[in-house]
């Protein structure tokens, strides 16, 4: 379970995150949803450890540890995985190499065995079958030369082999096609568990014809403004956000 | 030579020379060596390949193997005035001289440098390599060490018609050794020279190469890597002359740099009038691990022929923080993410080398470093 408490968070003076308070319990689908510039994509940053964002006040409990306080790498095997909005091109780095350097230093932290090349390139085929991507793409470089559907693509197979227990999407619909959508789709929903949840982050109602969410969040200003069924995606898609900032 | 001092011999050549600007050699002037020790226990490389290893400078018959068409050490006139070739030629007594006859491929030779000892020495051997027309060879170069020394090797190869040579180096010599490497080449009609130099150890290194592509569609590789921490000083000089037509040369030289390191990387091409259709590229790279690292580079380009093709570039940059978050977010500790980044970097460097002995060592020596550190 998630349980993030009163979390404020800036990036240099300006303060992005102004009291977020959001419960997750494991097994559900939350789909976090706002304006441009309301802190979605800090928040997933926040969580996930990144870089130039200083928490200023409350906490985020996972599994009953603070992550706020862990290095990324360790909430990474904790069970914390980012889908990034935009996913790094790594140059000189090759995708099955840096699939099976993860996905081992996770099992290593986790106390399991190491995968040999041979047994991780069973299991990352078999995972790149299922996502329809080509044989090539576990010998191409990190995301490089990648279009964006490949890319979102990429990281869903990161997330088919990393099983990570929370899961955050920051905006991974942005710039998809529908193929491709219902791609990211499926990969999360082929997760699906009662020890699985996930914040989906989504400026639209679309991806969430597709991943079906337990409770819709507006987040607006730094703050969760509503929160509610996935009907609200619904409303927030026919009426727009105006109105909801003010709340 | 009991107690000589190098300087006493000739001069070391001091940063008024335009090619000694950046690497600056009176802290190797100022010492004093002794008469060269006894050699250390060696530590050998596992690999089952045919070998030559010299211990401080010495060939050792016990540790090295039988190797067809190796002779020893064979005085000869030194061509240049280089001071560096000048004291190695006053001073060489040992070293290899490999002839590689016309049409024969030699597969895979090992020379390997071990050197360690309780007070400074120095030593000076002298390598020639000849292939013949057609024949093909591959060298792994190793020199590795402990404590202090002045490790001043010269080499000089003859590629004949269609000949082919790679030759990889790995300098990993104590962190208190001064390595200054010479290495000439003539490359004629048809021959590949083809060079790796990875860069480790040392207190202060130079790898000085001379390249002369002198019969049409000859080609040189000059690649190399320099990884380097603390106050290390590693230097890579190249001079590349194209004597004939529809020769290529290629260049692509990559610098790792942490703490107080200083690089250095001078790249000279000279075009002859009669070498048309040149083709030349010359990248240099660097990447600062910390503002305290230092990359000096100075690329020239001499061209006399109208028709050729040469490009350059150099950059310096940092690690990409991004892609270290994004290494990081996937569970890949911070050094380890590091380490892959500098891997990634120096790819471009390291793909041409063939021969997979060679490259197994050269991952496995960049693969550690920043782990090490």
């Amino acid at each position: 379970m998630l349980e993030i408490k009163n979390l404020h968070a800036r990036i240099g003076e300006k303060e992005i995150l102004r009291g977020v308070n959001l419960v997750v319990p494991d097994g559900e689908i939350h789909a976090i949803m706002g304006p441009n510039g309301a802190g979605k994509s800090t928040l997933s940053y926040v969580l996930s450890g990144r870089d130039g964002y200083e928490v200023t006040e409350g906490e985020a409990i996972y599994n009953g540890q603070n992550v706020l306080e862990m290095e990324p790498e360790v909430r990474a095997a904790a069970g914390i995985f980012l889908a990034f909005q935009y996913p790094v091109e790594l140059t000189g780095v090759g995708n099955a190499n840096f699939l099976r350097t993860a996905l081992n230093a996770i099992r290593r932290k986790r106390g399991e065995a190491e995968l040999d090349a041979v047994a991780f390139l069973k299991l990352a085929r078999a995972a790149a079958k299922t996502l329809q991507m080509k044989e090539d793409f576990l010998k191409r470089n990190v995301n490089v030369g990648f279009s964006g559907g490949e890319k979102k693509r990429n990281e869903m197979l990161q997330m088919a082999l990393l099983q990570p227990g929370l899961a955050i999407l920051d905006e991974t619909d942005s710039g998809l096609d529908i193929d491709a959508l219902k791609i990211v789709a499926e990969g999360v929903n082929a997760l699906r568990s009662p020890k699985f949840s996930a914040l989906v982050i989504t400026h639209y109602q679309r991806l969430l014809d597709h991943i079906v969410p337990d409770v819709v969040h507006v987040l607006a200003g730094g703050r969760i403004v509503r929160s509610g069924s996935k009907e609200l995606a619904l409303e927030l898609e026919a009426h727009g956000y105006a109105g909801l900032e003010a709340a | 030579m009991p107690g000589w001092k190098p300087l006493e011999m000739t001069a070391l050549p001091t940063r008024k020379l335009e090619a000694w600007r950046y690497t600056d050699l009176r802290a190797l002037s100022a010492m004093s060596f002794g008469e060269v020790p006894n050699p250390p226990a060696p530590v050998l490389p596992d690999l089952a390949l045919p070998r030559l290893v010299f211990l401080n400078g010495v060939s050792s018959e016990n540790l090295s193997s039988a190797v067809p068409y190796a002779r020893g050490f064979e005085a000869v006139a030194e061509p240049s005035a280089e001071p560096l070739a000048l004291i190695n030629a006053a001073h060489a007594q040992q070293g290899i001289t490999l002839e590689i006859p016309a049409g024969v491929d030699a597969g895979t030779v090992l020379l390997i440098s071990q050197a360690g000892g309780t007070v400074p020495f120095a030593f000076h051997p002298r390598h020639r390599i000849t292939l013949g027309a057609g024949a093909r060879l591959t060298i792994i170069e190793i020199a590795k060490g402990d404590g202090v020394y002045w490790h001043n090797p010269v080499t000089d190869i003859v590629l004949q018609d269609g000949a082919k040579l790679e030759h990889v180096r790995l300098q990993d010599e104590s962190r208190e050794a001064f390595n200054l490497s010479t290495i000439r080449a003539e490359i004629a009609e048809n021959a590949a020279y083809e060079h790796f130099t990875a860069t480790i150890g040392a207190k202060l290194s130079r790898t000085e190469i001379h390249a002369a592509l002198l019969g049409t569609n000859a080609l040189v590789h000059l690649n190399a890597a320099q990884l380097l921490t603390g106050t290390q000083h590693g230097d890579f000089t190249s001079v590349i002359a194209h004597k004939a037509p529809n020769c290529a040369s290629r260049q692509t030289v990559k610098s790792v740099l942490a703490e107080k390191a200083r690089g250095v990387f001078q790249g000279r091409i000279e075009v002859a009038r009669v070498a048309q259709k040149t083709d030349g590229y010359q990248m240099n790279q660097a990447l600062l691990l910390s503002p305290d690292a230092e990359m000096d580079i100075k690329p020239e380009l001499e061209i006399f022929a109208d028709d050729v093709k040469c490009s350059h570039g150099a950059t310096i940059g940092a690690l990409d923080n991004e892609q270290v978050f994004y290494l990081r977010s996937r569970g890949i500790p911070e050094a380890e993410a590091r380490s892959m980044l500098i891997r990634a970097f120096l790819e471009e460097a390291l793909e041409p080398v063939a021969q997979a002995d060679a490259k197994a060592l050269l991952e496995a020596e960049i693969e550690t470093w920043w782990v090490k550190q």
